[in-house]
């Protein structure tokens, strides 16, 4: 490897900008940080060699110097940003609101949002954020962090454990901060160091010169931070996998006991009661009567229960574990399972009683009831005085489709209708009814007799999410990590400041800080007073400032 | 009297001590002309600042105690506090940098920030379960501070374009500054015509059909935009010139739209209003009032805002935000679009940060972003909450 030797005698490594011991600009290396025409050097990482500025030749060499760059990050943050924006200008596909006329996404998106709906779909767009090129961006976005962080952490390492206090002019005179003094005596020096101690710089010094430092550990921040970055990406990966993460949904009516999906048959819940209740505060009157009906609260009561199988294949034996409500913001905990409030439906039948009578009776008097389970309806009802109804057809939750036709939109009885086939005692000849709430006809208008509800029975269903979310630790390590960097580098600032003499009295002062110039031009004012040593110049370029 | 009373007249209170105050930072200016050492305008100013942002936590406390819940639950309340987070972040950094001019700038933007807010419904309004949370305080209240302090780099950003921004050359620039400044004038314009039809009591009621369901909207405000497929019920009012096309999705679309109509006409002629009397564009007119502020020094507090600000609002408006979601629904993320948006403003910041690192990107193009930054912000909160219609989506 060839090095570099500088005047003071250091040897540097290939790729060095700035002398690793005296700083002095490294002849030929320049262009690198830069520096070439400037008055002020570029002192991101001092100066020192990167493996992305010297090595470029191989294919290692430039892949490494592509994704090291600083550009090619906000470029990829960039494009991330936008792509993200792309995908909140339509619904996302699992955001289609429940009540759209039809939330098929090949229907949906053409249908409320035209031309550019139909492109939106086409594209892929309704499931943007779990798209495969959106999972690469992010993905690039990680290894640039990697390589980024890598390629320049290790030179700044360096760089900061091995500080000399003296420095070359040429590095002095090219800081933001700079100024020369003359006939500065030794008791004002003494003074100086006081001051900076009081101001909590520690202080290297060598034949005279000295290193005023503080904040250093703050440079340490975004290297801190982008490990956070990357824990949390590990843990989006881990997320992915089921032994980490299993998310399902189950309905459960009230009363009704199931099993829980994804347990494997172990856990049971039973939904004792669906609790919703609504707000009626007098402070809230004026909103009230202006939103009407504002929900404050849902909650189930229930019972999990865990299955035991004493002999494989039978009947499992249930026992409660736990009994307890679940409102939304406060999901119910069990051996590391989580149960969510996350739906529920009110109001479905349960049952259904009819009675049979004459058609011309006009007081209905009974001759006989049956009671239809509108969960799992059986098929043929044989009543006690001889009458059979047959339940020929059945429509949960009906309504009459585009064609007229009787239909069900859902599974679920909120709205059932009925075709029973009633044969009168000892008659082969079925009477057509047609049945649902407020609806009753006789198709043909010859019955004898008829149907009437005679009474029903209600059940809210409620709408639980199971599942386990083990990858939570590692994103809350992931953030904290990310915060603790993100503070180090943001709220403190590595200052330096170089005090360099010469034999005939002349004091060099020089300063550089990360961020926070104002900070600490305001220590330096504080801590040259009462002392002939000239304030530094803020030598920023004009190009920088732009004119 | 009662706390609903107390709290409302406490935020008017301190509305117009905004107002005072800016009158003596403004008065800096003249102070520094004359004598060229500071006088006391600039230590009036900030006092009453200070008691006006007292005036607005008496507002918080007692809102706070009448409804039950910390008042961040509604765009009313929320936009409240985000000018009440703004006036704070101001009153920090003016401690550190001492800079007059800056009240003269953020504390209207702030003002602004309040007036809109009490355009929205502001009686007192119930939580519903998702929001019965402490991490709803926690989240709304960070995110707030956070883009509190964003927005003093927003300020301090079109402070540095106006000053530098040479206004005797035509350029992109001058234009598009000229265009931030006209958007302003809307934001008023929305607020002065809002307020003139309300105290007017304003009222024309449209009904539409959605399903099988007959729904009314009132309109406050004359209607341009009609709904789409709506019959106009309430007599002797202004006939709509147009409909709102159909595909302006969600509730109420046709009166939003008829309100953004409505602010920028008024903000129009509020601006060319402006222009007549100035005989200059506004960057013009602001520009000599900048002249004693360095640009070094503007430049370094806007992006000390946003190092400052940029931590608190990714621990409010991520990690709080994720929090809060895992313990209400059972999931920390679910590309909601206003979650969406917190994670663009994220990583727009996160780029200024890195764009900061190298040479060339300081002075106007990084005020450039601070002041893009800002408006990704107020689209999150303005259009993601009135348009893309989502979990968070207030009123
Ligand atoms: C969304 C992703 C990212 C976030 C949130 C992030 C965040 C940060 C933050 C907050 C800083 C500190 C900035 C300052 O002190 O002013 C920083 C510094 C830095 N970031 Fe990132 N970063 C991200 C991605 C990247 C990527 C992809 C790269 C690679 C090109 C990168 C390279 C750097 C570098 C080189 C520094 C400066 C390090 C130093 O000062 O020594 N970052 N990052």
């Amino acid at each position: 490897m060839r090095k570099v030797k500088c005047e003071c005698g250091h040897v540097n490594p290939l790729g060095t900008v700035l002398c690793e011991s005296c700083g002095k600009p490294i002849a030929g290396n320049q262009h690198i940080d830069g520096n070439d025409g400037k008055k002020l050097l570029n002192m991101r990482y001092d100066g020192m060699a990167r493996r992305s500025q010297t090595y470029t030749k191989s294919f290692v060499d430039r892949v490494w110097s592509f994704f090291s760059s600083v550009k090619v990050g906000v470029w990829l943050i960039v494009i991330a940003l936008v792509a993200s924006m792309v995908g909140t200008i339509f619904p996302q596909e699992m955001y289609i609101p429940p009540d759209a006329p039809n939330r098929a996404p090949s229907v949906y998106y053409e249908e409320q949002y035209g031309v550019f709906g139909l492109i939106f779909y086409q594209l892929g767009l309704h499931n943007l954020y779990s798209s495969w090129w959106y999972m690469i961006l992010i993905a690039l976005i990680g290894v640039s962090l990697v390589i980024c962080s890598l390629d320049r952490f290790v030179p700044l390492f360096k760089a900061l454990r091995n500080q000399k206090p003296k420095k070359h002019k040429s590095f002095l005179s090219r800081q933001r901060l700079y100024s020369e003094s003359y006939e500065i005596t030794d008791e004002e020096v003494v003074k100086l160091k006081e001051k900076l101690k009081k101001r909590r710089y520690k202080l290297t010094e060598a034949n005279g010169h000295i290193l005023a430092e503080k904040g250093r550990f703050s440079r340490w921040g975004p290297y801190v931070n982008h490990i956070g970055l990357i824990i949390i990406l590990l843990a989006a990966i881990l997320r992915s996998t089921p032994i980490f993460y299993m998310d399902e949904y189950v309905w459960v009516r009230e009363g009704e006991t199931t099993v829980l999906p994804g347990s494997n048959g172990e856990y049971y819940v039973e939904n004792k009661d669906f609790i919703l209740e609504t707000h009626d505060d007098e402070r809230f009157r004026e909103t009230l009567e202006k939103e009407g009906m504002v929900a404050s609260n849902y909650q189930t009561d229930v019972v999990v229960y865990k299955a035991t199988r004493p002999i494989p294949g039978a009947e499992p034996e249930l026992e409660p574990i736990v009994e307890d409500s679940i409102q939304m913001n406060q999901p119910l905990e069990f051996d590391g399972y989580e149960l969510v409030q996350s739906g529920y439906q009110l109001n479905e039948f349960t049952n259904m009683t009819f009675k049979i009578h004459e058609t011309d009776d006009s007081n209905e008097e009974s001759l006989g009831t049956f009671t239809v389970n509108l969960m799992e309806p059986e098929s043929e009802f044989v009543l006690d005085n001889g009458f059979r109804v047959v339940l020929d057809q059945y429509y949960p939750d009906y309504y009459l489709d585009d064609d007229g036709i009787p239909a069900s939109e859902t599974n679920f009885p909120r709205n059932p209708a009925f075709v029973f086939f009633v044969y009168p005692p000892e008659s082969e000849n079925a009477e057509v009814s047609f049945l649902g709430i407020g609806k009753n006809i006789d198709a043909s208008g010859e019955n004898e007799y008829k149907l009437g509800i005679a009474d029903f029975e209600m059940h809210d269903v409620s709408g639980l999410s199971f599942k386990y979310d083990r990858s939570l630790p590692f994103f809350g390590i992931g953030a904290a990590i990310f915060m603790i960097g993100v503070i180090q580098g943001m709220y403190w600032q590595h200052r330096r400041i170089w005090i360099n003499r010469t034999k005939d009295g002349e004091l060099l002062m020089a300063a550089h800080t990360n961020k926070n110039w104002f900070g600490v031009k305001k220590d330096i004012e504080t801590v040259i007073e009462d002392t002939n040593i000239k304030m530094v110049d803020d030598q920023q370029e004009l190009d920088e400032k732009e004119k | 009297m009662d706390l609903v009373n107390l709290s409302s007249t406490a935020l008017y209170t301190a509305f117009v001590l905004y107002l005072i105050a800016t009158f003596f930072f403004g008065a800096t200016i003249r102070d520094r002309r004359t004598d060229g050492k500071k006088g006391n305008a600039g230590k009036i100013a900030i006092i009453i600042t200070v008691i006006g942002f007292l005036a607005q936590l008496v507002y918080f406390i007692a809102r706070w105690i009448a409804s039950g819940h910390a008042p961040v639950s509604n765009m009313f309340e929320f936009l409240t506090f985000l000018g009440m987070a703004l006036v704070l972040a101001f009153i920090i950094i003016y401690g550190y940098y001492q800079l007059s001019f800056l009240g003269l700038f953020a504390l209207p933007i702030a003002m602004i920030i309040i007036a809109y807010a009490s355009m929205f419904p502001t009686e007192l309004a119930p939580l519903v379960p998702s929001l019965q949370s402490h991490w709803l305080y926690i989240h709304v209240s960070t995110v707030a501070l956070g883009q509190g302090i964003l927005g003093v780099s927003f300020v301090v950003g079109l402070m540095y374009l106006i000053k530098q921004v040479d206004q005797s050359v035509k350029s992109k620039g001058r234009t598009w500054l000229e265009f931030v400044l006209y958007l302003l004038f809307v934001l008023i314009g929305f607020v002065v015509i809002t307020s003139a039809f309300n105290i007017a009591n304003y009222n024309a009621t449209f009904e539409y059909s959605a399903g099988n369901q007959v729904i009314a909207t009132e309109y406050h405000l004359p209607a341009i935009a009609a709904p789409n497929d709506s019959s106009l019920v309430t007599e002797g009012v202004m006939k709509p010139w147009f409909e709102t096309p159909g595909w302006f999705q969600g509730e109420d679309a046709g009166r939003k739209f008829n309100t953004v109509i409505w602010s920028i006409i008024s903000g129009t002629i509020l601006y060319l209003v402006a222009r007549l009397l100035f005989r200059k564009r506004i960057g013009a007119t602001i520009q000599p009032l900048l002249k004693n502020v360095k640009a070094d020094l503007l430049d370094e507090i806007e992006y000390r805002s946003v190092t400052i600000g940029f931590p608190v609002f990714t621990l409010g408006g991520l990690i709080f935000a994720a929090i809060w979601a895992e313990v209400a629904w059972g999931r920390f993320w679910g590309w909601d679009p206003k979650e969406v948006w917190a994670l663009i403003t994220w990583f727009f910041y996160a780029a200024y940060l890195h764009l900061r690192l190298s040479r060339g990107w300081h002075g106007k193009k990084s005020a450039w972003l601070a002041v893009i930054g800002f408006g990704i912000i107020m689209f999150n909160l303005i259009v993601v909450n009135l348009v893309l219609a989502g979990l968070h989506s207030y009123a």
